[in-house]
C-alpha cells in the first residue's frame, strides 16, 4: 500500500484531465477560456502548452453549439470532454443534452452511442449571484440515458473522470465551485480510477443517517461534529453518483439508524432530495422512527449579498437542528 | 427477484392482516407451499406460493394489515443471489444492530393483537415502533408516548424491558376464527356486485334421482363407515363432468371478457353455522374419483368451518354447486359469484309423484337450477347442461 | 361403562368433529341436527369418529338411532351389552 499525498480539487481535476489527454489520444477538452486563460475555475490551466491547441480547444460563448459539436465529435469515436463553465449555462445546452446525447442510443435502436464527459461547475457561495449560483443537479438526475456524478472529495474528483471516460454514454460531472480550493488527500498509486457506481459512508454512525453530495457533504461533517459533542453519531452517507442513485447504500443505512435526514442545495420543490424521501418511504418504510428531514435551499434565486446568500442554502446547525428533530429532541 | 403479494381472495377483499408466517427467509418453497396464514374475512385462510424459489426477504411482519397488492416477501428464483438491502444478516452489509431474519420470530401459537387494537384511533406511532411491538408481541395501547405525544422506538423499547421476562408476547392468545358480521358484509358486497353487474338469468329442471339413492344405499351397505360416500360426492362429480362440455358456464368474466376455465374447480358453497356462507374450490373435480371427490370434501369443508382455508381454494372455483338437499325446500334462484359465469343450485331430494315409463310412480327427485350470465352464454347453454347432467346421474355407477 | 361415560365418548367424538361448537350447551334429547345445525358431512364424520373410539362398524341403516345424544348413547350401550 503506498502512500497519500495531499493536493486540491482544482489540482485534482487537473491531473485528471492531464491523466486522460496523456493515456488516450481520442479525448480532447473543450470549453469557453480552457486554452490560454486555463478555464474559467482554472482547472485547465497549463495544459494547453502541454498538449496543444488541437487538443485543447477554446469555443465560442455558444453553449449549444459547442456541446452538440462535442456530442457530433464522441458519435465520431473521440472521446471529447467538454466543460461548461457554470450549471447556469447548461440550461443553453439543454437541447443537446437532454434531447440528444441521452436519447441517441435509444432512438438508433443500440446502433449509436454518445460517449461524451460534461463537466460543470455548480452551486452558490461564492457571492456570483442567481446567474452562476443554482443548484440544478437533480434536472440532470431526472434524465433517463444520462448518468450524473458528483465528486465530494478531491479523491474522488481526481478518480471519477477516468472512469466517466471509460463509459459508453454521457456521463455530466458536476463539480460544485465552492470545492476548487478544498485540499484532500489521493493515493500515490498509479491507477487512481474509482468506481462511479456506490454512494460512500464518509462517517459511520447510528442515531441517524445524513445523505447528502457534493460540497454539502462539509456541511454535513460540521454537523455531525458538532451533535458528537451532544453524544449523537450520525452516519453520513456521500451518493457520489446521482443518477443512478444507490438506493442499497441508503436504505441499509435506515435500518440501522431508523432516522434520515437529506441535504440538497437544490430547492426543496421537485428536488434531487425529493426524489430520495420518496424511495425512502417506498423501500424502508417499516424502518423509520421519524418523518425524513430535508435541508433545502431556501425557494428564492440565489441572492448575491453574502448574508442573503448564506441565509439560503444549508448550513451545518440547520442540519444539526434536522438530526435532533428526527431524534424528537 | 419474484415478489410474492397479499392475494386477492375474492372479489370483495380489500386487505388482509398477516398472522404468522411458516416459512423464514433463507427457506425452500416450492408451487402449492402454504407459506403463510393471513386473517381475512373469510377467517384464516393458508396462502400458497406458485413459484419455486428461496424465500429471501419478508417484507411484512405478523400483525399488519396490508391492502391487496402489498409485498409481503421476496422469492429468490434459482439461482438468483440474495438481496442484502435490508437484510444485514445476509450479506456482510455493516448494520449490526438490526435484527436478524435468524432472530426468534413471534412464536407461532402466539397470535398478535387483534387489528382493532392497534389500526384504530389517531396514535402517533412510528413505522418502527409498531413493527418492534408487534414482533416483541408488546400492545402499543400499553405504551407510553414521549413528551411529544408519539410512540417511537424509545418507548416500544423501554416497555420491552419493563416487562422481559415473559417469554410469550403479552398480548391475550387469540382464536382465529370468523368474524361473522365481517363476512356478511363481504358476502353483501359480494352479491351487490352480482346482482348489479351480472345479467342473470335461470333454467330449472327437475331430475329422477332415485337411481343414484339406490345406488349410494347399496355401495354404502357395502363399504366401511370411514370410506362411505355422501350423496353430495357423486352430484358434484357429475355436475363437474357435465360443466366440462358446457364451457360456457365454466370459466370468468375479466375485463370485459369471459376466459374458459380449462379445468373444472368446482365451488361448494358452505354455510357455516351462526349464518356465513363460504364456497371453497375442490380442484378438477371432473378427473377425480368419486372416493377422491368424497375425502376432497371431507377435508375442506370442515376447514371451512373452522377458517382454516387456502389461498387458492378461495381463487380457483370456475363454477359453483349451492346445494339446499339436506333441508326440505324444493328449488333455490342462486346468484353468481363474480367473476364466475355460472352457479348450479339443488333443492331437496324428496319424494314427489313421478310420471316413469308412462306410469305415476312415488320417485326421488331433485330441481336443479342453472343461474348464467348472458354476457356469456344463454339459457340454451344451461339446459344443455341440465340434461347432460339428468342423463349422467341415472348412471351413478359411471362417475 | 357408565351411560355418563358414554355421554362424554359420544359429546367428546362430535365435538372434536365440529370444534367450533365446542362449549355449546346440549340438549340430550333434541337431534344434533337441529340443535347444532349440523349438515350430513358433520353428521358422518361423527359416525366415523364414533366408530373410531368405539371399535364398532356402524352401518348406515343405524344412523336413524343415532340422531340425538341420547340416541346415541343408547345405540352404544346396545351395541356394547350385546358385544359382552
Amino acid at each position: 500500500m503506498s502512500g497519500t499525498r495531499r493536493i486540491t480539487y482544482r489540482e485534482a481535476v487537473r491531473e485528471a484531465l492531464r491523466e486522460a489527454l496523456t493515456r488516450d489520444d481520442r479525448v480532447f477538452l473543450m470549453g469557453e477560456d480552457v486554452g490560454a486563460y486555463g478555464g474559467a475555475y482554472a482547472c485547465s490551466l497549463g495544459l494547453l502548452d502541454e498538449f496543444g491547441d488541437d487538443r485543447i480547444r477554446n469555443t465560442p460563448l455558444a453553449e449549444s453549439g459547442f456541446t452538440g459539436a462535442g456530442i457530433g465529435a464522441a458519435l465520431g469515436g473521440m472521446r471529447p470532454i467538454v466543460e461548461i463553465m457554470t450549471i447556469n449555462f447548461s440550461l443553453l445546452a439543454l437541447d443537446q443534452i437532454v434531447n440528444n446525447a441521452a436519447t441517441i442510443r435509444h432512438m438508433s435502436g443500440g446502433q449509436f452511442s454518445v460517449p461524451l464527459v460534461i463537466r460543470m461547475a455548480t452551486g452558490a457561495g461564492r457571492q456570483l449571484a442567481a446567474q452562476h449560483s443554482h443548484s440544478l443537479e437533480g434536472w440532470f438526475a431526472h434524465v433517463p440515458g444520462l448518468r450524473v456524478v458528483a465528486p465530494a472529495t478531491v479523491a474522488d474528483a481526481r478518480g471519477m473522470l477516468w472512469t466517466a471516460l471509460q463509459d459508453p454514454d454521457p456521463v455530466v460531472i458536476m463539480e460544485h465551485a465552492t470545492l476548487y480550493n478544498e485540499e484532500g488527500d489521493v493515493p500515490e498509486d498509479e491507477d487512481l480510477a474509482v468506481d462511479l457506481d456506490r454512494a460512500a459512508i464518509r462517517r459511520a454512525g447510528d442515531a441517524a443517517t445524513i445523505v447528502t453530495y457534493s460540497a454539502n457533504l462539509k456541511k454535513a461533517l460540521a454537523a455531525t461534529d458538532e451533535l458528537a459533542g451532544e453524544g449523537i453519531e450520525c452516519e453520513i452517507i456521500d451518493l457520489r453518483s446521482l443518477r443512478p442513485l444507490d438506493d442499497q447504500t441508503i436504505m441499509t443505512s435506515i435500518a440501522k439508524t431508523h432516522r434520515a435526514v437529506i441535504v440538497d442545495e437544490g430547492w426543496r420543490s421537485g428536488s434531487l432530495a425529493a426524489e430520495i424521501s420518496a424511495r425512502i418511504q417506498e423501500q424502508a418504510f417499516y424502518e423509520l422512527d421519524a418523518p425524513v428531514e430535508r435541508v433545502c435551499s431556501v425557494e428564492v434565486p440565489i441572492p448575491y449579498p453574502q448574508h442573503l446568500e448564506q441565509a439560503a442554502i444549508p448550513q451545518p446547525h440547520a442540519i444539526a437542528a434536522a438530526v435532533r428533530k428526527t431524534l424528537r429532541r | 427477484m419474484i415478489q410474492f403479494r397479499m392475494p386477492s381472495l375474492g372479489a370483495d377483499m380489500d386487505a388482509g392482516t398477516l398472522v404468522e408466517w411458516y416459512r423464514k427467509p433463507g427457506d425452500q418453497v416450492s408451487h402449492g407451499d402454504i407459506i403463510a396464514l393471513v386473517e381475512t374475512q373469510k377467517g384464516a385462510i393458508e396462502i400458497e406460493v406458485f413459484n419455486d424459489g428461496t424465500l429471501d426477504r419478508i417484507e411484512v411482519e405478523p400483525g399488519h394489515k396490508v391492502p391487496v397488492g402489498t409485498v409481503l416477501a421476496t422469492i429468490r428464483e434459482p439461482g438468483e443471489a440474495a438481496s442484502t438491502a435490508l437484510e444485514p444478516a445476509a450479506a456482510a452489509a455493516p448494520a449490526p444492530e438490526v435484527a436478524p431474519p435468524t432472530a426468534p420470530r413471534p412464536r407461532p401459537t402466539a397470535a398478535p393483537p387483534p387489528p382493532a387494537e392497534r389500526v384504530e384511533g389517531r396514535a402517533k406511532v412510528t413505522p418502527v415502533a409498531r413493527r418492534r411491538a408487534a414482533e416483541a408481541g408488546i400492545d402499543l395501547a400499553a405504551v407510553a408516548a414521549g413528551p411529544d405525544g408519539v410512540v417511537g422506538l424509545a418507548e416500544v423499547e423501554a416497555a420491552r424491558r419493563a416487562a422481559p421476562e415473559t417469554g410469550a408476547p403479552a398480548a391475550a392468545p387469540r382464536r382465529i376464527g370468523i368474524d361473522l358480521g365481517e363476512m356478511r358484509k363481504a358476502i353483501a358486497a359480494a352479491m351487490s356486485r352480482s346482482h348489479r353487474d351480472i345479467p342473470h338469468y335461470w333454467v330449472s329442471q327437475t331430475i329422477d334421482v332415485t337411481p343414484l339413492f339406490d345406488w349410494l344405499e347399496a355401495e354404502n351397505a357395502r363399504r366401511p363407515v370411514a370410506s362411505r360416500l355422501l350423496y353430495a360426492a357423486p352430484l358434484a362429480k357429475a355436475m363437474a363432468l357435465a360443466l366440462k362440455e358446457t364451457p360456457q358456464l365454466n370459466g370468468h368474466f375479466v375485463d370485459d371478457a369471459f376466459v374458459p376455465a380449462g379445468a373444472v374447480h368446482l365451488g361448494v358453497a358452505t354455510a357455516l353455522r351462526g349464518g356465513g356462507l363460504v364456497a371453497p374450490a375442490l380442484h378438477e373435480v371432473d378427473t377425480l374419483s368419486l372416493d377422491a371427490v368424497m375425502a376432497g370434501l371431507g377435508d375442506m369443508i370442515p376447514r371451512a368451518r373452522s377458517g382454516r382455508l387456502r389461498s387458492s381454494e378461495l381463487t380457483d372455483a370456475t363454477a359453483t354447486l349451492s346445494n339446499l338437499g339436506e333441508g326440505t325446500s324444493d328449488a333455490i334462484m342462486p346468484l353468481i359469484y363474480p367473476p364466475q359465469v355460472a352457479i348450479i343450485g339443488c333443492g331437496a331430494a324428496a319424494l314427489r309423484p313421478w310420471v316413469a315409463d308412462g306410469v305415476l310412480a312415488v320417485r326421488r327427485v331433485i330441481t336443479v337450477t342453472v343461474a348464467g350470465d348472458h354476457r356469456v352464454s344463454d339459457g340454451r347453454s344451461a339446459s344443455r347442461f341440465l340434461t347432460r347432467l339428468d342423463a349422467l346421474l341415472q348412471a351413478p355407477e359411471a362417475l | 361403562m357408565t351411560d355418563a361415560d358414554l355421554m362424554d365418548t359420544v359429546m367428546t367424538t362430535f365435538f372434536s368433529v365440529a370444534p367450533d361448537l365446542e362449549g355449546e350447551p346440549v340438549e340430550p334429547e333434541e337431534t344434533f341436527r337441529k340443535q347444532f345445525e349440523i349438515d350430513s358431512m358433520d353428521f358422518l364424520n361423527f359416525i366415523i369418529g364414533l366408530s373410531k373410539t368405539t371399535g364398532l362398524e356402524i352401518p348406515e341403516k343405524d344412523y336413524p338411532s343415532l340422531q340425538t345424544p341420547n340416541g346415541a348413547v343408547a345405540y352404544l350401550r346396545a351395541r356394547w351389552d350385546k358385544a359382552v
